[in-house]
């Protein structure tokens, strides 16, 4: 398993429409990308699962990713992130 | 036939069919099923349904408002996919062997409650979302195709409220005229409808669930009566008063293209109201001589995030191009009060109308404001632009906005992006503003009175309050005083003075205000023609 941990710099957090975007990177792949923010975790293809933990700006997600292509996974979501949080 | 009365707020007539918008979510029945798997594959072919009707939204919406404002229903569509949503619908048809209409309608009502216990008023809202694509589900699902805002034919629109975005969103072709139970006569689905001359009724005491889409109806917005399903006689009579209607307008017509000046040779200028680039069009038709009031806060309203300084400024670029030589007042951002958006995050006020508003938001918050004036000077170079900075109350304000332009203005000299310095005034809408009026005269450029508004600070009236429509005297003498001390103030100094509010449009009040020396009044395009004709019998 992969694992990073990020601090959401976007004003909003992860909200609608980045979200989504999220769910499109995560499908490219075979791993399984979990999103983990105090204890509750969704999984990054299920968008309101995604929207529901609620990521504010300033918060710190962990982000862990498990699965065949885990390493270039984690470095795409890692790249996605950065791009878009 | 039953007949209703409600309070006109546009005096015209519509015969035609009605839909019914009901905001309430769709009364849904449980019904037990023999066969689950049936209902498993309605809502798939549901879900295929909806996300062609919501592909069908966004491209639509990009070629009407733009990619960022559309990007709500790609997540809309988005959220039709999520498999945590549809598995909850699926299982629950399976193990309660329930009707898909009702797992659908179940399954949006918990996940839409998981959004609004957020304690994040951003994700809140997206518990509407949740519901929008239930109900557009339920509906696919149950084959109703009646989709809310998007009918196929001119109708006429009944619904309890009306919201400024929902407004918004409709296609104004298509709109007969409007009947909402709530509602008040300053509301900002009335002042859309006397902008876009389309019969209305408020406060039309109806029972929602026996008026149904499809139905047949007239609006008299003379008579302030809805009559549905009406006899041939009724029909008859109603078709008759919109062809005298037809003929008044023809005479309007030959109004055109001449001057608005009273029979002793003092000329006014008459602008047009605008809320958005789709109204230049009604402002040119009715032969406007410039737009007075171009409320910007349009940009802002009916979307998720704010709008760039790229979308900004080729919105106002294409206004002034439009219009050519002729003014363009601009209005900078009046958000607040009635008009809530929820990406602003403005938090409740137990008092908006004397809250957290229009350019008291930008002040507090420069780079919004930043990024509107940085549009906005950008397109000075493609037209005739004014600028009008909304809600004034102090000197200090207007030495803090020019500070604010001073920097807008340095940075775009050091990014070499020319512009040009446009004129530069303020609404007077605050008794404040018209006891300074002598000083404020020096400052700015120009001065337009925002009647509204003034009408409601000086009265201690309520806009939004319908129970107190019968204590709001537009007519007030101590309105009358003001505007007569903003005029002369604004005189004594080189400057001129209008009126953009509702006041404007009043042709009751139209030689007054000739005969106070007022020098421009910006009303609704449709009263454009009606004003120069009153303007031309004064003597």
């Amino acid at each position: 398993m992969q694992k990073f941990d990020y601090v959401i710099k976007d004003e909003v957090g992860i909200h609608a429409r980045p979200a989504g975007l999220l769910v499109k990177e995560a499908k490219k792949y075979q791993s399984e990308v979990r999103i983990v923010k105090d204890g509750k975790s969704a999984v990054a293809t299920k968008l309101m699962a995604v929207m529901g933990l609620g990521v504010k700006c300033g918060d710190t997600v962990a982000v862990e990713v498990e699965g065949a292509d885990e390493d270039a996974a984690c470095e795409g979501i890692k790249a996605f992130f950065e791009s878009n949080f | 036939m039953v007949k209703f009365y409600g309070k006109p707020v546009y005096k015209g007539i519509a015969v035609g069919s009605v839909v019914v918008l009901k905001n309430e979510d769709q009364k849904v029945k449980r019904r037990k099923v023999d066969s689950p798997e049936e209902e498993v594959a309605k809502v798939e072919r549901g879900v295929k349904m909806a996300q062609e009707q919501l592909q069908a939204l966004y491209e639509k919406a990009v070629v009407e408002v733009g990619e960022t404002s559309a990007a709500i229903f790609e997540v809309h569509q988005m959220m039709l996919e999520d498999e945590d949503y549809l598995d909850a619908i699926y299982n629950m048809i399976r193990a309660e062997q329930v009707n898909a209409e009702y797992a659908v309608a179940v399954t949006g009502d918990n996940f839409s409650e998981m959004f609004a216990g957020m304690d994040d008023d951003y994700m809140k809202a997206r518990a509407a979302d949740v519901k929008d694509i239930s109900n557009r589900l339920v509906q696919c699902v149950s084959g109703n195709q009646e989709d809310g805002l998007n009918f196929k034919e001119p109708s006429i629109i009944v619904a309890d409220d009306l919201s400024p975005s929902e407004t918004v969103q409709m296609d104004k072709k298509k709109i007969l005229a409007f009947v909402t139970v709530h509602g008040s006569a300053n509301s900002h689905t009335s002042i859309l409808a006397r902008m876009m001359n389309i019969p209305a009724l408020i406060g039309v005491p109806l029972d929602l669930d026996k008026i149904h889409s499809g139905m047949k109806a007239v609006v008299d917005g003379v008579q302030g009566e809805v009559v549905f399903e009406p006899n041939e006689f009724v029909c008859e009579e109603a078709e008759r008063k919109i062809k005298k209607e037809q003929e008044k307008l023809q005479l309007l017509q030959e109004l055109k293209g001449k001057e608005n000046v009273t029979l002793s040779g003092r000329k006014v200028n008459v602008y047009a109201n605008i809320g958005g680039i789709g109204d230049v069009g009604y402002a040119l038709e009715n032969d406007a001589g410039g737009v007075g009031l171009f409320r910007s806060e349009f940009l802002y309203l009916g979307r998720d995030d704010f709008p760039t300084e790229e979308e900004q400024f080729q919105a106002y670029r294409q206004v002034l191009q439009t219009m050519g030589e002729k003014k363009v007042i601009i209005r900078t951002l009046d958000i607040g009060a009635d008009k809530q958006v929820d990406y602003f995050n403005l938090g409740k006020e137990d008092n908006p109308a004397l809250g957290y508003r229009a350019i008291r938001i930008c002040l507090k918050q420069p780079d919004i404001f930043k990024t509107q004036l940085r549009a906005l000077f950008r397109a000075t170079v493609y037209g005739n632009l004014s600028i009008m900075y909304p809600m004034i109350t102090s000197t200090e304000e207007v030495e803090k906005i020019y500070a604010i332009v001073g920097e807008v203005k340095e940075e775009l000299r050091k990014e070499q992006i020319t512009f040009k310095d446009p004129e530069q005034g303020i609404m007077i809408e605050t008794p404040a503003a018209v006891m300074i009026s002598d000083k404020l005269a020096q400052m700015v450029d120009f001065f337009s009175v925002g009647t509204n508004d003034l009408t409601q600070y000086t009265l201690a009236i309520d806009r939004q309050n319908e129970k107190l429509d019968d204590f709001y005297n537009p007519h007030h003498e101590a309105i009358l005083a003001m505007i007569q001390m903003i005029t002369d103030n604004a005189h004594k100094h080189g400057k001129w003075a209008g009126i953009c509010g509702e006041l404007g449009a009043d042709l009751e009040l139209t030689e007054k205000f000739v005969k106070m020396g007022i020098d421009e009044l910006s009303v609704s395009p449709s009263m454009i023609l009606p004003l120069r004709k009153r303007i031309r019998e004064i003597s």
